[in-house]
């Protein structure tokens, strides 16, 4: 099982975590729950950031989403996953990437986190645009880890 | 045949539009050779721009079929 979102709006990945395994009704089935959240933060490359547009390629961002928790499915043991993405405008603070992966031991749960995470970073269809004290730029690439 | 082509972010802002509807009277062509009509070939393809057919990465040399939608970007910076 898993589940692929992508948001317009903000959210909050501790409610979006509980009201999903909530609903997962798997209590018992997993002993390992890893969450990685990413969120936006007020400095990059020694720049004031002030605000921040997310752009994406629509469909090919769910499509490759799917394909890497499709993978991390293939490689690990794995009870269920839970991602989100947002897009659109981003303020400070927000989070920008959730990623949550159950399994019956921590092992699986943190490597497939990791995996999914690093793959979204390299491969999925995403792009930031920063607004800082001289205008908009484009991030040109993420930073290795 | 005919094609859709898309363009995201930085790429998207310097070629002035977001999507071209190409009809190719040679049905060969390779995604390179697509970037070459709708940049103007005098532009060879940027190394690190990315090539997508039907939302899948490909190589530059892969053959494009009709219907198919083609896509340029820059590299990605998402998560």
């Amino acid at each position: 099982m898993m589940k692929i979102e992508i948001r317009t709006e903000p959210f909050n990945p501790w409610s979006e975590i509980e009201s999903y395994q909530e609903q997962m009704q798997k209590d018992g089935q997993f002993g390992a729950m890893a969450s990685f959240v990413g969120s936006m933060r007020d400095l990059n490359e020694e720049e004031q950031v002030t605000e921040m547009q997310l752009e994406h390629y629509p469909g090919m961002t769910e499509k490759h989403l799917m394909d890497i928790c499709t993978e991390a499915n293939k490689k690990w043991d794995l009870i269920d996953i839970l991602v989100m993405h947002r897009v659109g405008e981003i303020r400070i603070g927000n989070p920008i990437v959730l990623v949550c992966v159950w399994s019956a031991h921590r092992a699986a749960a943190f490597d497939a986190c990791r995996f999914i995470m690093e793959d979204l970073k390299s491969k999925a269809p995403f792009w930031k645009q920063e607004t800082v004290a001289g205008g908009k730029r484009w991030v040109e690439k993420n930073t290795s880890g | 045949m005919s094609i859709t082509v898309k363009y995201f972010a930085s790429l998207r802002e310097i070629l002035g539009r977001s999507e071209d509807s190409l009809e190719i009277g040679d049905g060969n062509i390779t995604v390179s050779e697509v970037w070459k009509q709708v940049a103007g070939k005098q532009k060879s393809l940027p190394d690190d721009v990315l090539t997508v057919i039907n939302m899948e990465y490909v190589k530059p040399d892969a053959q494009v079929k009709d219907g198919d939608e083609v896509a340029f970007f820059p590299p990605v910076t998402g998560g």
